[in-house]
């Protein structure tokens, strides 16, 4: 009874590898390379890099210091810090305010967009314009209409007797804060628009009809049946401007630049001066990852709400 | 009590009138079915009655009430659509209740109302799910059910079963039928299908191009359809329709056939006219459904045949024409084999061939 016995080498690792990538198993990693290697380079390293700044008392104008690591020194000074803290409350009080202003002005305008029947195409189009600014451009827009001696919502309410003071839009605290929020509504609410007009074009028409019937007043139907469906488009709306408006820089960068004496710092205006303009980049980046928290925040409000929502739309027809 | 009347009542879109002016009288409690090809105007007429297109001309009385310019809310009318409708964001019970809880009714009483829906119809073991999770069956069913909740005068039916398969159709059909003999309410139904006319109608409308070409009982649009439109439209197989003209008191075919007209036909000699028969009517000797007396004997090559079980539809070539017979109580027969068949000449239609009109007595 002789019997061949094969011994089964256990294959190195180089063969291993080797192996792998011949066999079929390898193709769905092969073809995700190339977006792999992107995303690595584009996003992984800077983000990465920074995060370790954050851990270093990192000075732009002396490069060594980058490797000067620090541990929680400059989170620890964040918490103590009420010029970020103020920053940061701003930032959330002007989200949610523009958020959810440009959202009821947005829906109330894709509503009536929604009824015309003749010539909607170009109405459609003219409503992207203030989207087609640069942020920039609108930013010094406003800077002038909002100027208190030159400026022309002073001049109109000098004209029509209204004032006898110019008011000072861009240089009192609490009017800068309106005044900001107001060109950002004014950039923005169209985007909302758009997004929920394509929600009402995708409305099917029979449970509209059906809520007719079924006894419904114009009110009753927009409540229980036309806002239902379009809370998905809400949500998404929400979700990615809620990201766009946090991250508001340009806009009020040339409008206030952060001021008068602080009162319309957001945290990427906070975050910039002290980066750039002070050069502490270390300390500037862990505020940076601070208010990544604000983000996720909102980012995860939303999509819980949109998750919630689009499970009642999943083909009913 | 709810009447529905219809008088002189049209419907354009802008410069396209799509129906012509019709008038109609529904008793309260009838069940009547407006059949007729797409593009009839059915539809378009039910949804004016719905309130859910307005009407340009003539008026739409509900009961007692004209209700051209009401709202649908205030119609008291209940809908059931073809897609069904459901509201996807709520549960059954919830769609079911959706009508009460808008009319301010007690949570008590919308309960038991919704309960007794759900009981007539079977929706027992669904009522908290949604819709996106029933069959289309389920589906129609509440749809159904959220129309008798509400207790309306006029039930309104949009083709509410042409989204089902065969098998479901059938079904549900017999439970609308129950369904109006338990609920007596006034009905008008809209399809496509003259099966479903013939089988749930008090009275079938049926209608072409926006114009009523006839209103009558089942048997009455089938025995004595009064155009050749009606004629082709109402029945399963079709009626077999001929041209053929006039000579002396027989019909002549057009490969020459000749087949004595009925008594009392108003057509003159040489006249072009129309010939109908039901595949009922033609049958093979000794398979005929009313017995071969009275009938025309013609010999004729099979082409085709169709067994049903009971019956064999067969096809063969008469007036230069592929026309169905119905052999009831079939043997077995094949293509090619040569039948006497027997056309029962009490039977025939005789329509002139201008204007499509019936012109026998």
């Amino acid at each position: 009874m002789a019997t061949d016995v094969q011994v089964l080498q256990r294959p190195t690792l180089s063969e291993g590898i080797t192996a792998f990538f011949r066999s079929p198993r390898a193709v769905p990693y092969l073809l995700l390379m190339p977006a792999m290697i992107v995303i690595l380079a584009v996003v992984l390293v800077p983000l990465l890099v920074s995060f370790w700044t954050s851990f270093t008392s990192y000075n732009l104008t002396r490069p060594d210091t980058l490797y000067n690591f620090v541990g929680l020194r400059n989170y620890q000074r964040l918490l103590g810090n009420d010029e970020f803290w103020w920053a940061f409350g701003r930032t959330f009080l002007f989200v949610t305010i523009t958020l959810n202003v440009e959202m009821m002005l947005g829906l109330g305008l894709a509503l009536l967009v929604n009824k015309i029947t003749y010539g909607q195409r170009a109405l459609r189009t003219i409503m992207m314009f203030p989207m087609m600014f640069s942020p920039i451009l609108v930013g010094f827009q406003f800077k002038y209409i909002f100027n208190d001696s030159i400026g022309l919502v002073n001049n109109a309410l000098f004209d029509l007797g209204l004032i006898t003071q110019p008011i000072p839009w861009l240089v009192d605290g609490t009017l800068a804060n309106f005044s900001i929020m107001f060109a950002e509504v004014w950039m923005s609410t169209s985007i909302f628009a758009i997004l929920l007009l394509a929600g009402l074009m995708a409305l099917p028409k029979e449970p509209i009809e059906a809520a007719k019937v079924d006894g419904c007043n114009p009110w009753q139907v927009f409540r229980h049946i036309t806002l239902p469906f379009l809370m998905p488009f809400v949500y998404i709306a929400m979700t990615i401007r809620s990201l766009d408006v946090a991250r508001a820089y340009d806009m009020i960068r040339i409008m206030t630049n952060g001021g008068p004496a602080g009162r319309t710092e957001l945290i990427w205006t906070l975050m910039t001066r002290t980066g750039y303009q002070n050069s502490q980049m270390g300390a500037a980046n862990a505020m940076g990852y601070v208010s990544i928290i604000l983000s996720i925040v909102f980012t995860f409000y939303f999509y819980r709400k949109l998750t919630a929502a689009r499970t009642f739309m999943g083909g009913a027809q | 009590m709810a009447q529905v009347r219809l008088e002189k009542v049209s419907k354009s879109y802008g410069k396209l009138e799509t129906v012509h002016g019709i008038d109609l009288e529904i008793a309260h409690n009838e069940f009547v079915v407006l059949v007729g090809p797409s593009g009839c105007g059915k539809s378009t007429t039910l949804r004016m009655i719905a309130g859910l297109e307005e009407i340009t001309g003539g008026t739409i009385s509900i009961g007692d009430r004209v209700v051209n310019d009401l709202p649908p809310r205030a119609r008291n009318i209940s809908m059931v659509f073809q897609s069904y409708a459901l509201y996807p964001h709520m549960t059954v019970r919830d769609n079911l209740g959706f009508g009460l809880k808008i009319a301010n009714m007690p949570e008590t009483e919308i309960k038991t109302r919704v309960d007794e829906a759900a009981e007539i119809l079977g929706l027992g073991p669904y009522m908290d799910r949604l819709p996106a999770n029933l069959s289309g069956g389920q589906r129609q069913r509440v749809a159904m059910g959220r129309a008798i909740v509400r207790n309306p005068d006029v039930f309104l039916f949009d083709e509410p079963l042409s989204n089902l398969d065969a098998k479901l159709r059938g079904q549900m059909r017999v439970e609308i039928k129950k369904l109006h003999q338990r609920v007596q309410t006034t009905v008008i139904y809209v399809t496509h299908d003259q099966v479903e006319a013939m089988t749930l109608a008090d009275r079938i409308v049926i209608m072409r191009d926006g114009n009523i070409e006839q209103i009558g009982t089942p048997s009455e649009v089938f025995e004595h359809p009064v155009n050749v439109f009606v004629a082709g439209f109402i029945g399963s197989p079709p009626m077999n329709l001929l041209d053929a003209s006039v000579t002396g008191d027989k019909a002549v075919l057009d490969d020459g056939v000749e087949v004595p007209l009925p008594a009392g036909c108003n057509v003159r000699e040489g006249q072009q006219i129309v010939l109908g028969f039901r595949p009922e009517s033609f049958a093979p000797k000794g398979h005929s459904l009313h017995g071969d007396a009275g009938a025309l004997t013609l010999r004729r090559v099979v082409a085709i045949a169709e067994p049903l079980g009971t019956e064999t539809i067969l096809y063969v070539s008469l007036g230069g024409m592929d026309v169905q017979g119905k052999m009831l109580n079939p043997r077995v027969v094949h293509p090619g084999e040569e039948l006497d068949f027997t056309l029962d000449l009490t039977r025939l239609h005789v329509f002139d061939k201008a204007f499509g009109r019936s012109v026998r007595a």
